[in-house]
């Protein structure tokens, strides 16, 4: 009883972190700090949701299905994040106009002109 | 401006969550999943409307991480294991998919 | 024994209670898995254990524990920052791309203190250069612009933690 009160827990609040996620996917300005709300609360969200449906399940092979779900979307959602971030800079996506600084353009200048003078 | 759409936007969240929740009569499972669905239209919007590549693919990485949540309550309602095998394969394809397509955005050759 | 069998031995036991906890009590499913399991053992088991570091095995693990503790309070507390920035009218971010530095080697150290680093308030890894230990992080509220400063503010959290587990 007590266990499913809280797997329902956690599954309340991972779909409200879902929601605040894709919100935040349309209403933050770049693709930068889109990533970031994205990346962060649906991989919270949906964990939580995973880790609520093994409470509910138990020991059994769909309870265990959902843990490894876990896992692997702790270990894979940032190494996409950080994937579509890097080709985002790379191919010239700007950033938003209220930007303060970009070291990593600075640096990559450099790169991309020692690779011409080559 | 910005705050009358954000105005427009919180009567809409409101508007869907009074209907979802106190007019639907359905099993608890389906009026979650029903929040998710309304989530994904965003997540369409944001696909639909973005206006650079990127955009699109971020949303449509966040779609796959989505849909295993979905698949997580569909399977407990229906008692059926079998979900989360979609679930798992569904997001191995969608991580796959979104680093090959990052790989495309960066303007490198497959074997790179 | 040499190191790559220990791999594999290992790599075997994993895949195999994976697949325990997975299927059912069929007997034709427990030696399907058995095959596969050794199948992938022995193709591609000799990548899991890269060194023979055995010492202070408690130790590393205690705080690959503490580790785990501090990046959950971390994440709910990342989560609970990108809500109120969501949910606010004015949408109140200042971003920026910054350099932090490193002091961690291994190649599985900096993907964990990357993979950290993303799910954590308020910053997301661009790239990493590993030849200086560099990593360029995207700040949606920057606060300073000083290396040094920065480095101190997002990197130092679980920097070191991860040095005692990893090296």
């Amino acid at each position: 009883m007590i266990r499913e009160t809280i797997g329902m827990a956690f599954i309340f609040v991972g779909i409200a972190f879902d929601f605040f996620g894709v919100l935040g996917l349309v209403r933050l300005p770049d693709v930068y700090n889109r990533l970031q709300a994205a990346t962060k609360c649906v991989t919270f969200g949906s964990a939580g949701i995973l880790f609520g449906t093994f409470l509910l399940e138990g020991f059994t092979s769909f309870g265990f299905k959902a843990l490894l779900g876990v896992a692997f979307i702790f270990l894979t959602s940032p190494v996409a994040a950080h994937a579509i971030s890097r080709a985002a800079h790379r191919a010239r996506i700007p950033l938003t106009e209220g930007t303060v600084v970009d070291a990593y353009e600075d640096d990559e200048e450099l790169k991309v002109n020692t690779v011409i003078k080559k | 401006m910005r705050l009358l759409r954000w105005f427009v936007g919180l009567l809409l969240v409101a508007a869907f969550a009074w209907f979802n929740f106190f007019i639907y009569s359905g099993e608890i499972f389906f009026k979650l999943v029903n929040v998710i669905l309304f989530s994904a239209l965003f997540v369409l919007y944001r696909v639909i409307i973005g206006p650079s590549p990127a955009d699109r693919l971020v949303a449509v990485d966040i779609l796959g991480v989505l849909i295993i949540g979905m698949l997580a309550m569909l399977g407990l309602h229906y008692e059926q294991g079998f979900f989360m095998d979609i679930g798992l394969i569904w997001a191995l394809l969608s991580f796959i998919a979104s680093l090959a397509f990052a790989k495309i955005l960066e303007g490198r050759s497959l074997d790179d | 024994m040499t190191l790559a069998v220990k791999s594999k031995i290992i790599v075997f036991i994993l895949a195999f209670v994976v697949w325990l906890a997975l299927s059912g009590t069929d007997v034709q499913q427990i030696v399907a898995g058995a095959v596969v399991a050794l199948l992938v053992s022995l193709i591609a088991g000799s990548f899991l254990v890269a060194s023979h570091n055995q010492k202070h095995l408690l130790h590393r693990w205690l705080y690959a524990l503490l580790y785990f503790v501090k990046f959950l309070w971390e994440m709910v507390k990342a989560n609970v920052h990108v809500a109120y920035l969501v949910l606010h009218p004015n949408v109140p971010i200042k971003p920026g791309i910054v350099k932090i530095k490193t002091n961690l080697k291994k190649d599985a150290a900096i993907t964990v203190l990357t993979n950290s680093i993303t799910l954590t308030p308020g910053t997301l890894t661009v790239d990493v250069n590993e030849e200086k230990g560099e990593i360029y992080v995207h700040w949606i509220d920057v606060k300073t612009t000083d290396v040094d400063a920065c480095t101190k503010e997002i990197g130092s959290r679980f920097e070191s933690i991860l040095a005692e587990v990893f090296e």
